[in-house]
C-alpha cells in the first residue's frame, strides 16, 4: 500500500485554487454592493444584542438531531422498504448526499439561500457569503423574537442539516433503479437550482424585527399623513425578503420547502425514470420492516430538532412545537394503523410507521403555529388521505413511486401547508399571526381566513410547479450527461453490486 | 440403501429429529427450502401493494438409511410431522447407489 503526499505542483493547484476563490468572493462582493442585510446589522436594537447561552446550546442540538434523522434515520426508513440487493445502495445514496450537500452549502448553499441577492432578493440570495465569507464566531443571526440573536454559525448549520434531508427524501421515489453517478449529479443541480431558492422564497427575512417594528408603527398610526408614513416604511423593510415570505405563506419548519419541494421531485422522477423492471410482477416487499421500524422512531425523535428546532430560541413556543411534533404523530400513526385496519383487514407495522411520518410531515409548517389539539385533529387528518394515495391512486396511476416520496412527503406536505392557514387562527387554538410573519395582507393580531389560505395556495402552488418542471428538467439533462438507468441486467443483479461492488448483507 | 427425503413444516423439525434418533436414525441433513403445493400461499399487504405469495417457508430432511429401514423411518416421520392440516409435507424415497465416510474411506453400509 502506497501513499503519496501531495507533490509541490499538486500544492500549487491548491493554492491556485483557493486564489480564484477568494477572487470570485470578491467580485462577488463588488457586483452586489449590497446594504448591509444582515439582520443583526440592520436593527439598531440588535447590534448589541447577545447570544443567549441556552438558545445557542438548544440550536446546537437540534442540528445534531436532524442530521440524525438523515443518517441513519430516513437511510435506514427507505433502506428497509427495498429489497436486500439494493440495500447498500439506498444506504449509501442518502449518506452520500448528505455529505455532499454540506460541502455545497459550506461553499455556495447557505449563501445563496440566506444573504441579500441585491435587486433579486425576492427570488434567491447573492454570493457575498459564499466560502462563509464574513462569517465567525461573532456573527449573529435574528431569531423570531425581536432582539433576541443566536450565533449565525448555529443558524448556518441548523440550516445545513435540512438542506441535506431534503434532496435525501427524495432518493426513495426512484430507489432500485438509478444509476449512482445520476444521483450525484442530479441532487447537485437539484440543490442548486431548486433547493436554495425556495428557502430564499419562504425563509429569507434579511431584518425580522426591522418588519416588525415597522408593522407595529403601522398599526399605531392615525390616519392620513402619517398613516402613508409608516406604510411606506413597512413596504421599504419588506423589499428585502423572499417572495412567499413577503406574501404572508406560514411555514414554520418546512412543509413547503422540504415535503413538498422533495415529494414532486420524487413523483417527476419516477415518471421520467420508469417503474423498476418487474415492478407490479416480481415480489418487492420490504426486505426489513425491522429497519423501517427503527428508522421511522429515528426520525420520530430526530424531527423535535427539526420543528422545534425551528423556533431558533429555546421558550415557549418551542414547547409547543414540541408538544404538537408528539401529539400530530402520535394521532397520525393511530389513524394510518385504524384506516389500514378497516380498509384492509390487518393493522400493520409499516402502517403505523408510515402514519407516523406522514404525521410528522403534515405538522411540520403548523408546529410553532398551531395549537396541540388542532396539531391533533391535523394528525388524524393527514393518515387516511396518504393513505388513499399511496394504495389507490398510486395503483390507479401506475406510477412507481418506490417508497412513496410523493404520496407521504407531498401530499401529507399540502395538507400541513393548508392545515397551517386553518389552524393558526386563534379560535381554534393557534398561536394567529404574530408579528414577524405580518409582512403582506396578514396584520399582526388579525386573521382572515381567505387571505391566509391564498397566500399558503401561493406557496404550495408556486413550489409545486418551480420544483416539479425544474425537476423534469434536470432529470433530462443528467440523463444526457450520465443516463439515469442502469441496463436490466444490473438492476436485476442489484445496484449494490452493480454501482458499489459489495453487498449489504453477506451471511 | 435408499435416501428418504421428507418435506415437511418448520416447526416440526424437532419432532422428526427426536423420532428418528429414537428408531437408531442418528445422522440427518437439513435445507431451509420454499415450496408450492396444495397448501397454496398467502397475501402480504405492503401499504398499497399486495403480494400473493405462493411459495412457503418449508423444511427439507435428507437422510440414508440401509434398505430395511425405510418403512420404519417413513413411519417415525408420519407419526412425528403430521398435523392433519394442508401443507403437512410428503416424503420421497430414492435409491442410493454409493456411500463413503469421508474421514474413514469406509464405504457403503459401513458410511451410514
Amino acid at each position: 500500500m502506497t501513499f503519496k503526499r501531495p507533490t509541490p505542483a499538486g500544492w500549487a493547484v491548491l493554492a491556485i485554487g483557493a486564489l480564484c476563490a477568494v477572487g470570485f468572493v470578491d467580485a462577488a462582493i463588488a457586483q452586489t454592493a449590497a446594504p448591509a442585510a444582515d439582520a443583526a446589522a440592520a436593527a439598531p436594537a440588535a447590534a448589541a444584542a447577545v447570544p443567549n447561552k441556552g438558545d445557542t446550546a438548544w440550536m446546537l442540538v437540534s442540528s445534531a438531531l436532524v442530521l440524525m434523522m438523515s443518517i441513519p434515520g430516513l437511510a435506514l426508513f427507505y433502506g428497509g422498504l427495498v429489497r436486500t440487493k439494493n440495500m447498500a445502495s439506498v444506504l449509501t445514496q442518502v449518506f452520500a448526499i448528505v455529505s455532499m450537500v454540506g460541502v455545497v452549502w459550506t461553499l455556495y448553499g447557505y449563501s445563496l439561500a440566506f444573504s441579500d441577492g441585491g435587486s433579486m432578493t425576492p427570488w434567491i440570495g447573492g454570493l457575498t457569503k459564499a466560502f462563509m465569507h464574513g462569517i465567525d464566531s461573532n456573527s449573529t443571526a435574528a431569531t423570531f423574537s425581536n432582539g433576541v440573536v443566536i450565533p449565525e454559525l448555529s443558524y448556518f448549520v441548523f440550516q445545513m442539516t435540512f438542506a441535506m434531508i431534503t434532496p435525501a427524501l427524495i432518493v426513495g421515489a426512484f430507489a432500485e433503479r438509478i444509476k449512482f453517478s445520476a444521483v450525484m449529479l442530479f441532487i447537485l443541480l437539484w440543490v442548486t437550482f431548486i433547493y436554495f431558492p425556495i428557502a430564499h422564497w419562504v425563509w429569507y427575512v434579511a431584518a425580522p424585527d426591522d418588519v416588525a417594528a415597522a408593522a407595529k408603527a403601522l398599526a399605531a398610526a392615525a390616519d392620513g399623513a402619517a398613516k402613508t408614513a409608516a406604510q411606506a416604511k413597512l413596504d421599504e423593510v419588506t423589499g428585502a425578503v423572499g417572495w412567499l415570505a413577503g406574501a404572508g405563506a406560514l411555514d414554520f419548519a418546512g412543509g413547503t420547502v422540504v415535503h413538498i419541494n422533495a415529494g414532486i421531485a420524487g413523483l417527476v422522477g419516477a415518471l421520467i425514470i420508469g417503474k423498476r423492471t418487474g415492478y407490479g410482477k416480481d415480489l418487492m416487499a420490504p426486505h426489513s420492516l425491522t429497519m423501517t421500524m427503527i428508522g421511522a422512531s429515528l426520525l420520530w425523535v430526530g424531527w423535535f430538532g427539526f420543528n422545534a428546532g425551528s423556533n431558533l430560541e429555546a421558550n415557549g413556543v418551542t414547547a409547543l412545537a414540541f408538544v404538537n411534533t408528539m401529539v400530530a404523530t402520535a394521532g397520525a400513526a393511530l389513524s394510518w394503523l385504524l384506516s389500514e385496519w378497516i380498509v384492509k383487514g390487518k393493522p400493520s407495522l409499516l402502517g403505523i410507521c408510515s402514519g407516523a411520518v406522514a404525521g410528522l410531515v403534515a405538522v411540520t409548517p403548523a408546529s410553532g403555529f398551531a395549537g396541540p389539539i388542532g396539531a391533533l385533529v391535523l394528525g388524524l387528518v393527514v393518515s387516511p388521505v396518504c393513505l388513499f394515495f399511496v394504495s389507490t391512486v398510486k395503483n390507479a396511476l401506475g406510477y412507481d413511486d418506490a417508497l412513496d416520496v410523493f404520496g407521504v412527503h407531498c401530499i401529507g406536505g399540502i395538507i400541513g401547508a393548508l392545515g397551517t392557514g386553518i389552524l393558526v387562527n386563534p379560535a381554534l387554538g393557534g398561536v394567529g399571526i404574530t408579528d414577524y410573519t405580518n409582512i403582506t395582507g396578514n396584520n399582526a393580531g388579525t386573521y382572515d381566513f381567505v387571505a391566509q389560505m391564498i397566500s399558503q395556495g401561493k406557496a404550495v402552488g408556486a413550489t409545486l410547479l418551480w420544483s416539479g418542471i425544474g425537476s423534469a428538467i434536470l432529470y433530462k439533462l443528467v440523463d444526457i450527461i450520465v443516463g439515469l438507468r442502469p441496463t436490466v441486467e444490473e438492476e436485476r443483479e442489484g445496484l449494490d453490486i452493480s454501482d458499489h461492488g459489495e453487498r449489504a448483507y453477506n451471511m | 440403501m435408499k435416501i428418504v427425503m421428507a418435506i415437511i413444516k418448520p416447526f416440526k423439525l424437532e419432532e422428526v429429529r427426536d423420532a428418528l434418533t429414537a428408531i437408531g436414525v442418528h445422522g440427518l441433513t437439513v435445507t431451509e427450502v420454499k415450496g408450492y403445493g396444495r397448501q397454496k400461499g398467502h397475501t402480504e399487504i405492503y401499504r398499497g401493494a399486495e403480494y400473493a405469495v405462493s411459495f412457503l417457508p418449508k423444511i427439507k430432511i435428507e437422510v440414508a438409511i440401509a434398505s430395511d429401514q425405510v418403512d420404519k423411518t417413513i413411519d417415525a416421520i408420519t407419526s412425528a410431522a403430521k398435523t392433519g392440516q394442508i401443507g403437512d409435507g410428503k416424503i420421497f424415497v430414492i435409491n442410493l447407489d454409493h456411500a463413503v465416510r469421508i474421514r474413514t474411506g469406509e464405504a457403503d453400509a459401513a458410511a451410514l
